[in-house]
């Protein structure tokens, strides 16, 4: 128990460091000039808050085959904290593109949401994982029971798909990056469908002798 | 002959001090100490090893009297110049691998001093002037530059193109020693672009050798470079080889990379936005850092990035939006 605990502290210690290193970087620029956060903070803000929701959601949708493949239960409790810290960096993601980047110009906001498919994607990610983050506690599990609750969870793969693409329409020529983040899901999905086969025919199997 | 076993408390060849070190066991020292700090100041933003830039001399004009030029720290770090990187802290990282001296660029086509010539020769450096323009990215942020050059038609005078001669097309360096990124195809290498004659032709379109009254900086198109002003960044193709009087329209690189989003012409239009963002308004670079960066105000995009006056008649009669 006393583990689990110390692991979460420090956990939210390192999902807050980015955070933390981005408004240091800011605060540091404006006292002694320096170009930490570049000339053009605004881009680059928006940058690396979507990226480290990016990493945050691959990071948590390892754990489950992680905790398997390396056989170590307790790292699913981790998953919580670490799914709350991708939803929490996608809506500052989301939040500085608003305040920051448009400047709440709420004419130009409905043209992004209603002409712009990519802007169009990346909330679409975001309204999908809000139910995740709002049932992410103990009581949303009881309430719901745990079949329902995980059914409901599953949502994180379309968002984290729709939140891929969104990453490649916004690239104007080097894709490298969002390849590795969708092999990477790739990869994940494949070991996901994978093990449930082999659930299925363990199922199926148990089923069978039983006749 | 004796066959000794070494016994437990035998130290072992391999643990005795090399002779020499233990002679120069000071200089040994101080010599790992510089290791590792060196290590540590690793960690600190790495040492200018750009080549150092001259001094011009060129006349002043009336060009962007009113502006205020962004700071040259800001123009020198935020950079798009995928031959050295796809970040804008790249070109400025990568850029010293760039050797722009000596320099040669070639001239053909329509035109009568058409072969290969030297980079002075080209740009005479007395006829230098100074001309502070406003740079309009498509990405939607600006800055103020005060570039040092030759307007681009009094160079093409010289050369003297046949009335055959309807476009000029630009090429930049390919050599992927000196511009890593052409080892990898995000872009079609090399970076080629092109003007109409008449818009080539305008007084406000410049060849740049330099900013901020000194040589040109690597990352910022060295040694030569085109400045077309009313129009997005993207078309004042860098470090040019290649100046080719044609009489069709040449091919211009992020046009063929993505043709609904770049058109040829690329004039600023806040009026026409791209696909993916508004062209309305833009965040101008003046070089502050920080939170004031943070909230800064975007200011109005102008139609022609403001010099509509030079320029408009150019279009007269051209559907801009269809156009693009």
């Amino acid at each position: 128990m006393i583990f689990r605990s110390t692991a979460k502290l420090i956990l939210f210690i390192i999902g807050l460091a980015p955070l933390t290193w981005l408004v240091t970087a800011l605060t540091c620029d404006s006292i002694y000039g320096t170009i930490l956060m570049s000339v053009d903070p605004v881009q680059k803000l928006n940058r690396e808050l979507g990226d480290w929701a990016l990493i945050f959601l691959m990071v948590t949708l390892s754990v489950g085959p992680l905790s398997k493949i390396l056989k170590r239960k307790n790292l699913i409790a981790l998953r919580r904290m670490l799914g709350l810290l991708t939803y929490f960096y996608a809506v500052l993601h989301l939040t500085s593109y608003i305040i920051i980047d448009l400047q709440l110009d709420w004419h130009e906001f409905v043209k992004d949401v209603t002409k712009r498919n990519f802007i169009i994607l990346g909330m679409t990610s975001v309204v999908l994982l809000t139910p995740l983050a709002l049932t992410s506690n103990n009581i949303s599990l009881k309430i719901l029971g745990s079949k329902s609750w995980k059914k409901l969870h599953y949502l994180v793969y379309p968002a984290a798909i729709i939140a891929i693409i969104h990453f490649f329409m916004m690239i104007r020529a080097d894709y490298h990056r969002p390849i590795i983040y969708a092999s990477l899901l790739f990869a994940l999905l494949i070991y996901r469908i994978w093990t449930i086969e082999i659930k299925n025919t363990k199922i199926i199997s148990r089923f069978r002798s039983k006749i | 002959m004796i066959i000794r076993t070494p016994k437990s408390y035998d130290l072992k060849e391999t643990s005795v001090t090399k002779e020499d070190i233990y002679f120069n066991r000071r200089k040994f020292l101080k010599s790992s100490l510089a290791a590792a700090a060196g290590g540590f100041l690793g960690f600190c933003p790495s040492k200018n090893l750009q080549a150092e830039l001259q001094q011009l001399s060129y006349k002043t004009t009336k060009w962007g009297k009113t502006l205020k030029p962004s700071s040259f720290e800001a123009i020198t770090s935020y950079n798009n110049f995928y031959e050295f990187g796809t970040d804008k802290s790249d070109p400025k990282k990568n850029s010293h691998l760039l050797k722009p001296k000596p320099w040669t660029i070639e001239v053909a086509g329509h035109v009568e001093k058409t072969g290969i010539f030297d980079f002075d020769d080209l740009v005479e450096k007395k006829t230098l002037e100074e001309r502070i323009y406003r740079m309009r990215c498509v990405e939607a942020w600006s800055m103020v530059i005060p570039w040092i050059g030759v307007p681009l038609n009094k160079v093409i005078k010289k050369l003297n193109p046949s009335s055959k001669a309807k476009f000029v097309g630009f090429t930049t360096l390919k050599d992927p020693t000196q511009m890593p990124m052409q080892n990898t195809n995000i872009l079609d290498w090399p970076y080629v672009e092109g003007l109409r004659i008449d818009e080539a032709m305008n007084p406000l379109t410049l060849l740049a050798v330099g900013l901020y009254g000194k040589t040109m900086p690597n990352q910022n198109g060295a040694p030569i470079r085109l400045v077309v002003p009313w129009k997005y960044g993207f078309k004042g193709i860098k470090s040019i080889v290649k100046i080719e009087f044609l009489s069709h329209k040449p091919p211009s690189s992020w046009n063929i990379q993505a043709p609904q989003e770049y058109g040829f012409y690329s004039n600023v239009n806040p009026n026409r936005d791209h696909p993916r963002w508004s062209q309305k308004k833009e965040r101008r670079i003046t070089g502050q850092s920080g939170f004031a960066a943070l909230f800064d105000d975007k200011i109005d995009t102008l139609l022609f990035n403001g010099y509509a006056e030079e320029v408009a008649h150019l279009y007269k009669d051209m559907d801009l939006i269809k156009f693009f």
